[in-house]
């Protein structure tokens, strides 16, 4: 299946700590990490991702969002939309 | 033009308005002048009537009924005499009682009887109609039975009757006197009237104003007709007016535009009403709105996902996205773009932290001087007054070169202990008069007014400032000067020298003086005193009440401000001391003290003798615990509160008052420390007992010190206890300093290493345990923060003053004003005001340098003990180099040197790493403090 061998292809990856697969409505469909941190990763990335899109194509309106990295002290979360899903991936920084 | 209406006469005026003219007119007119104008008018008219009628009533008088006209006076008179009543009769009236006028009554005979009854009935049936009811009373009243009644018919007195009211009256109109009637006659017959000057009183003007004149030419019309027409028959035929032209005329009547009548004024009244109003409202919730909280998480069933996860759609999103995800994720593993080259910089420059120590500083506050007194002096001691703020008191001596310089001339100057205030650096406040230079004094505990000072010929002088307090009080800055300071500054412009000067009240006896110079005098806390042998008992006054001095002379004594009781061994004493209290002093000195002046003898003195040779050790200074009453027992501190009530009601007992209880009835109070740190000439430090011991033949004498330890090598000039640890004493002297801890018998706890200066002073922070000063001999202070440093001083100030420093002394203004006065020898006083580094205690800090003392005592035992391991195994090394090598012994030693070194090192190691334990080494207390 599709969709295992890509999370297991991201899993792979050097620090990652979780990847979620989230509908358009935030819902979320595949995770790996626990149930309420999904939930929270969900809904919270969600908004922001609608945000983000919404600046961007206000910007103009030929344009989309790709691709959104939010670096925090902690992690790193890479968001990657799409027209019906969002892929969530936390990572650790390198160092 | 004018409109005159009815008038009455007299003095009035009435305005008057045309209104059909329409003007705003006003005319005054004196009706009054009006009237005298007529009536002049009338005289001037028919002057021969009056004379006429004069002569006939004259006549008829003599002719018939003796009547009698009135006199011309009455005719002039405005008013009525009192006797007679004008009335006026209606018609009906002169009817009834036939005196119609003109017809029975004339102008030539105008009177008439009437009967009384007649009257009183007339009163009574027509009652108040009646003419008569005015003067009913006096027609009652009256005694005849006829009344007189006169027709007036001139006037005269303004009705046109009167009625005479009293018989004396009604005789005289009637039968007037004789002799009159014909002096009236002879004028009369005399003079013939004539008209009287006219004199103008101004009315004709307005008459003349009022008069209507022809001013206007009369119009002359001339008719005429044709001669033929003469006698001609006139024929009269109707006409219409419509038919000619100009028929008729009209006049119609109009309002006329060029003028109108202004309203000048108008009354009119308003009064305002509160309306009250009571309403209601009631908001209304306009904007209803639906909220909701999403607080369970949508989440799609496990069918739904799976559902899901077959789209193909999901298939092409994992597609397109995977590659940018893992791009992104590769990116950090190959370069962190996000690396913080700023911060990693910042990191490494963290550690070089330079903090401004500029500001940290002693800063000068103000300086003291005073030309006039401490030129060639040097300050031997400085105290703050304990109670008033800014007020400090120096001591002054001779230098001792110039003393010795100047011993041919001999130049005498005072001794003074000089007073300063903060409000004037430059002039004494107060001057202590002195028997001879004093070195050390200092002011009572219990009551700041009294000093205590310790001679340079070994004196103990006491004074007494209460009566200048006031003074000093009125100097303080920030206060307002009273009129006593002010007095004072007059007085100084003129003559510089009017600072208030204060003669000693008592002075020791000679006899039993120091024999060297008093180095240090103190006194006993108020919470004990001590007997004649020291021990130490209950101060019932509470108040403090004995002083402690001590000399080179190898003494220290005890006295006694109080008036001694009469004791079996010191009659004689007594003797003298009252002859010699007969002696007057010679100023106006307070007698506080008298019963102590030139007798005053040590309660009893300490002698030092040394430990381990013979002689006596010479103490410069001495420090004693103050001992605060712990309260042991619930007795004492019953008695405590006792004490405190009483000071209260009482503020400050009288010490000419106050005596010396007997010594059975005191408690001996066994906790008190009687133990004295004294610093000697020879720089050693003693510690001793006071307290005197009997020995094998049973007299009292001083115990031998318990331990003595020669450390500053050079003469001892401070001995302070801490004021946070009452068993830590700081001294200094000679070229260093030294920290001990009572108890311990085997050394210092801590010495300071030996500077190139000479310690001249030292004193104990007063707000932080860890801080002390050190006064050095090059005019520099070295402040020591044993929180900071312990081996060297944290901060130096190197120029405080050029000369020695002679005295250093702390004092705590208010919480957030410390200050540190330092003396030097030429005279200065400098303030120094202490940065809140140094004044502001870190956490923990009192805990912290007590545990720092602790580990140190640990340290001097250890090294004491290994101190012995090294002195053994010297010895046993120097046993066997004897007995191999007998003439190397140097090498030896070397070795014996390196191997304390060694130790010495190993120790420190030790100690740092302790103290990095419990957070007491410097980098250690940062991190704490951080």
């Amino acid at each position: 299946m599709l969709i295992e061998e890509t999370l297991k292809r991201i899993q792979s990856q050097k620090g990652v700590q979780g990847i979620i697969i989230v509908n358009s409505e935030g819902i979320p469909i595949k995770t790996t990490l626990d149930n309420s941190s999904t939930v929270q990763y969900a809904g919270l990335i969600h908004q922001l991702v609608m945000k983000a899109r919404s600046t961007v194509r206000d910007i103009d309106p030929q344009n989309d969002l790709t691709f959104l990295r939010v670096r925090s002290k902690k992690n790193e979360i890479m968001i990657a939309p799409d027209k019906d899903y969002f892929l969530i991936v936390i990572q650790n920084p390198s160092d | 033009m004018f409109f005159l209406t009815p008038v009455t006469p007299g003095n009035q005026t009435i305005p008057l308005t045309d209104e059909t003219c329409g003007e705003d007119f006003q005319a005054k007119v004196n009706y009054r002048e009006l009237f005298n104008y007529r009536e002049a008018i009338l005289r001037a008219k028919m002057p021969p009537k009056r004379p006429k009628s004069a002569i006939s009533s004259a006549g008829s008088k003599g002719r018939a009924k003796g009547k009698k006209s009135q006199s011309p006076t009455l005719v002039e008179k405005p008013g009525h005499p009192e006797d007679i009543f004008p009335m006026v009769l209606t018609s009906a009236t002169q009817e009834l009682f036939g005196c119609l006028a003109d017809e029975d009554v004339t102008g030539e005979s105008p009177y008439k009887l009437l009967k009384k009854d007649d009257i009183i009935q007339d009163i009574k049936t027509r009652a108040a109609v009646s003419d008569f009811s005015p003067v009913k009373q006096i027609v009652l009243d009256y005694p005849e039975d006829e009344l007189l009644l006169v027709y007036d018919r001139d006037f005269t007195y303004e009705q046109c009757f009167y009625l005479v009211l009293t018989p004396e009256a009604k005789d005289r109109i009637l039968n007037p006197p004789e002799p009159e009637t014909s002096q009236v006659l002879e004028n009369v017959v005399n003079k013939t009237p004539e008209p009287k000057e006219w004199i103008s009183l101004g009315s004709e003007l307005e008459i003349d104003e009022e008069s209507i004149k022809e001013t206007r030419e009369k119009l002359w019309y001339k008719f005429s007709r044709v001669r033929r027409k003469f006698g001609v028959p006139v024929c009269f035929s109707d006409r219409n007016t419509a038919d000619a032209k100009d028929g008729y005329l009209e006049c119609a009547s109009y309002q006329d535009s060029r003028f109108s009548i202004k309203q000048m004024q108008r009354d009119c009244g308003m009064q305002a009403v509160p309306r009250l109003q009571s309403s209601s409202a009631q908001t209304q919730w306009k904007f209803q709105r639906n909220i909701f909280t999403q607080y369970v998480p949508r989440e799609l069933s496990d069918e739904e996902k799976e559902n899901i996860l077959q789209f193909e759609s999901l298939n092409n999103f994992c597609n397109s996205v995977t590659p940018r995800v893992l791009q992104a994720l590769q990116q950090e593993e190959i370069m962190n773009g996000f690396f913080d080259d700023w911060k990693a910089l910042g990191a490494a420059a963290e550690d070089g932290d330079w903090s401004g120590k500029v500001s940290e500083g002693l800063m000068l506050y103000q300086a003291f001087t005073d030309q006039k007194y401490t030129k060639d002096k040097k300050i031997s001691s400085i105290n703050w007054h304990p109670t008033i703020y800014g007020v400090l008191a120096v001591a002054l001596t001779e230098q001792k070169e110039e003393r010795t310089k100047d011993s041919t001339t001999f130049v005498v100057t005072p001794s003074v202990i000089l007073f300063y205030s903060f409000s004037d650096p430059s002039i004494p406040q107060l001057l202590l008069e002195c028997p001879d230079d004093i070195f050390a004094f200092e002011f009572c505990p219990s009551d700041p007014n009294i000093i205590v000072g310790g001679c340079i010929n070994g004196q103990v002088v006491l004074w007494d400032i209460s009566a200048h307090v006031t003074h000093l009080l009125g100097t303080q800055p920030g206060s307002k000067k009273v009129s006593v300071s002010t007095d004072t500054f007059d007085l100084d412009d003129n003559q510089e020298n009017k600072t208030p000067v204060v003669r000693y009240c008592a002075v020791s006896a000679l006899e039993s003086r120091h024999k060297a110079p008093i180095t240090d005098v103190q006194w006993l806390p108020p919470t004990f005193e001590v007997t004649r042998s020291g021990l130490p008992v209950e101060n019932k006054y509470n108040i403090s009440v004995q002083v402690v001095t001590c000399s080179p002379d190898c003494t220290i004594m005890f006295w006694d401000l109080r008036m001694q009781r009469l004791l079996s061994h010191s009659a004689t004493d007594r003797k003298q001391s009252v002859d010699q209290k007969t002696q007057m002093t010679p100023y106006s000195v307070p007698d506080t003290f008298k019963h102590l002046d030139r007798t005053w003898k040590p309660l009893f003195r300490v002698s030092l003798p040394k430990i381990d040779t013979s002689g006596e050790y010479a103490p410069l200074k001495f420090s004693l615990e103050h001992y605060t009453c712990n309260g042991n027992t619930g007795r004492t501190t019953e008695e405590d509160n006792e004490n405190d009530d009483g000071d209260s009601s009482k503020v400050i007992p009288d010490y000419s008052q106050l005596r010396v209880p007997s010594a059975k009835t005191a408690t001996i109070l066994e906790d008190v420390n009687t133990k004295l740190y004294i610093g000697t000439e020879d720089g050693e430090i003693v510690h001793t007992d006071w307290k005197l011991e009997k020995d094998d033949s049973g007299r009292l004498q001083s115990a031998k010190p318990l331990h003595c330890f020669n450390i500053h090598h050079w003469l001892v000039n401070t001995v302070q206890r801490s004021p946070f640890y009452k068993d830590i004493i700081l001294t200094t002297g000679g070229w260093n300093f030294a920290i001990w801890k009572e108890g311990v018998m085997d050394g210092p706890i801590v010495l300071s290493p030996s500077s190139e200066q000479v310690c001249t002073s030292g004193c104990w922070s007063l707000s932080r345990p860890a801080v002390f000063f050190i006064g050095k001999d090059d005019g520099s202070i070295e402040v020591w923060n044993l929180m900071e440093k312990t081996s060297e001083p944290a901060q130096v100030h190197a120029h405080i003053t050029n000369a020695k420093i002679t005295c250093i002394k702390p004092w705590t203004a208010s919480s957030k004003q410390h200050f540190l006065t330092v003396t030097d020898d030429i005279g200065m006083v400098r303030v120094l005001e202490i940065p809140k580094v140094l004044y502001v205690p870190t956490r923990n800090e009192s805990l912290s340098v007590k545990k720092y003392f602790e580990l140190e005592e640990e340290r001097l035992n250890d090294f004491l003990k290994r101190e012995e391991l090294w002195a053994q195994q010297k010895r046993e090394a120097e046993e066997l180099k004897r007995k191999t090598e007998p003439d190397k012994p140097a090498k030896s030693l070397e070795v014996n040197e390196e191997v304390n070194m060694k130790e010495y090192k190993d120790y420190m190691t030790l100690e740092e790493s302790i103290l990095k334990g419990i957070g007491l080494w410097p980098a250690a207390a940062d991190k704490q403090n951080t």
